[in-house]
């Protein structure tokens, strides 16, 4: 699979987030939340349940609004963008949800392939190609599945089918949502070597929210620590394993 | 104490803010709808497979419906003209009453229940399983393809349900009054052509009472499509959360329609007839 020209506003980092602050009627979610991805960088946010890590990620994809500070996506700063701007943006970033969010009314083959049959004029044939190199490359058996439903598939076989869908338009910026919850052991190191493949070869970034510790430093670049709605930690894996802090030292027992 | 009594006003206070918000949200989801019913893309395919959800597949009930409100209608007021000798405008009170209120209500209610509630299970499923969530990441705008199809489907869909079912009612009538009550076909039929010219015609040939009953299943139809995909999209709690939005869906459908029903019968009235 080759990946998509890089855009020229590729010199700075492609995710980007300053001083955000999010709160749900009196209830602080996120506060002085700011940490910046760069080209190809796998960052890892980690922490326990409810602390905010899945805000994140919709605060990237502007699904949420944050009180304050900002939010710049390949460039553009998603509070003073329009609609088309933000799903222009959208077009250009991939996400896996945690329980995979594949439609359930369509079979395998529509699915993966549904940001092409809406963004792009390529004939049947095109489509049906890059249905089945993004299949392949989550080591899954097109003539197997792609004429399957979801319903009919296993938790890992519908994650790796959500990962298929998240690159197959060849997306800049890729978004995990718990990639590996409620997953066995095999199949989660199948997700994890999964995500380092697509730094590796199609070099995209990615944020990957996660309370798997040991997932996050098999496929982190960085790693940042939520507690209580603020990232009290940042670093790389072995800077994570070797801090002091007591609450990572908690967090990572 | 000044906080026990400051407390009920604050609740007022909130639940008027929630229910403006909601009202607020409503029509905003209209106004979206309405703009992306006359922009590109559109869901053609979409659009026809909501056709046959909201249409085909309610013909069945649509027409029992039909059927047994003709057949009731005729049998209950053929005993009180029978007394009067007046069994032969057994077709006038049918025609009437089918063509003019119950054709348009009971239609809508029933789609309501059938379709409406199906619309409303289906979005919130969507929504706590993240599919709309997904939609829109994968720069899909969601009111545009899930919510546009459903309430063009519906606008087109109502309006044909509603003549079915009108037809179907007068039908049943003819049924009682042929079988029962002795009747020709040809008397009653006259009789209920009688009943709709009696208001007069618009554009020439179609009669106030038709086109009347053929504008109310426009709005209802909206109103259902409308409704329901506000509580699907708006879907929160998991699955019990689905089944609160469905029953919300159908009940809230169910009371605007009856109280639109009131109130586009004046307007018709003042528009048409006065």
């Amino acid at each position: 699979m080759s990946q998509a020209k890089p855009s020229p506003d590729s010199a700075g980092p492609v995710v980007m987030l300053r001083d955000v602050r999010l709160t749900y009627g009196s209830h602080v979610v996120l506060d002085e939340i700011g940490f910046s991805v760069s080209r190809g960088e796998t960052m890892c946010v980690l922490g326990g349940s409810g602390v905010g890590k899945s805000t994140i990620l919709k605060l990237i994809l502007h699904l949420e609004e944050p009180d304050s500070g900002h939010v710049e996506v390949l460039g553009h700063d998603l509070e003073t963008s329009g609609r088309a701007e933000i799903f222009e943006a959208r077009q250009r970033m991939g996400m896996v949800f945690q329980g995979s969010a594949l439609f359930d009314s369509l079979p395998i083959f529509d699915n993966v392939g549904f940001p092409l049959f809406e963004h792009t004029d390529l004939p049947l044939e095109e489509i049906r190609r890059r249905v089945r190199e993004a299949l392949s490359f989550v080591d899954l058996d097109y003539r197997r599945v792609e004429s399957l439903l979801p319903s009919e598939l296993s938790g890992g076989m519908k994650k790796r089918v959500a990962i298929a869908r998240a690159i197959v338009h060849r997306p800049e910026i890729l978004l995990f949502d718990e990639p590996t919850s409620g997953l066995d052991p095999i199949t989660t190191r199948t997700i994890d070597n999964l995500i380092v493949k697509l730094r590796r070869e199609l070099h995209v970034s990615s944020i990957v929210v996660t309370h798997d510790t040991r997932s996050a430093c098999r496929i982190a670049n960085r790693i940042a620590l939520l507690q209580s709605g603020r990232i009290i930690f940042i670093g790389t894996p072995a800077e994570m394993l070797a801090s002091d802090d007591a609450y990572v030292r908690e967090y990572l027992e | 104490m000044s906080s026990s009594r400051a407390s009920p006003i604050r609740w007022l206070n909130e639940a008027l803010k929630a229910a403006a918000y909601r009202v607020q949200s409503y029509f905003g989801l209209l106004r979206r709808v309405l703009a992306s019913a006359v922009t590109r893309p559109f869901y053609w395919r979409d659009l026809a497979q909501q056709m046959d959800t909201i249409g085909v597949a309610s013909l069945g009930i649509v027409a029992l419906t039909g059927l047994f409100t003709g057949m009731v209608l005729a049998l209950q007021s053929s005993v009180e003209m029978k007394q009067f000798g007046a069994t032969i405008y057994i077709g006038r009170l049918v025609g009437a009453s089918a063509v003019r209120e119950l054709g348009p209500v009971l239609t809508a209610l029933m789609v309501a229940g059938r379709a409406g509630s199906g619309m409303a299970a289906q979005l919130g499923s969507m929504r706590i399983t993240e599919q709309i969530d997904a939609l829109s990441t994968l720069g899909v705008d969601p009111v545009r393809k899930l919510v546009t199809p459903r309430f063009l489907a519906a606008l087109i869909m109502l309006p044909v349900l509603t003549v079915i079912m009108d037809v179907i009612a007068v039908g049943g009538g003819m049924l009682i009054a042929v079988v029962k009550l002795d009747l020709t076909a040809t008397m009653y039929l006259r009789s209920v052509y009688q009943s709709l010219a009696q208001t007069g015609f618009i554009f020439r040939y179609i009669p106030i009472d038709v086109f009347g009953g053929l504008v109310k299943p426009l709005v209802f139809g909206g109103i259902i499509a409308l409704t329901s995909c506000y509580y699907g999209m708006n879907t929160r709690g998991g699955t019990e959360g689905v089944g609160r939005a469905t029953t919300q869906a159908v009940v809230s459908s169910s009371i605007l329609i009856l109280a639109s029903d009131y109130f586009l019968t004046q307007l018709l009235i003042a528009l048409l007839i006065e």
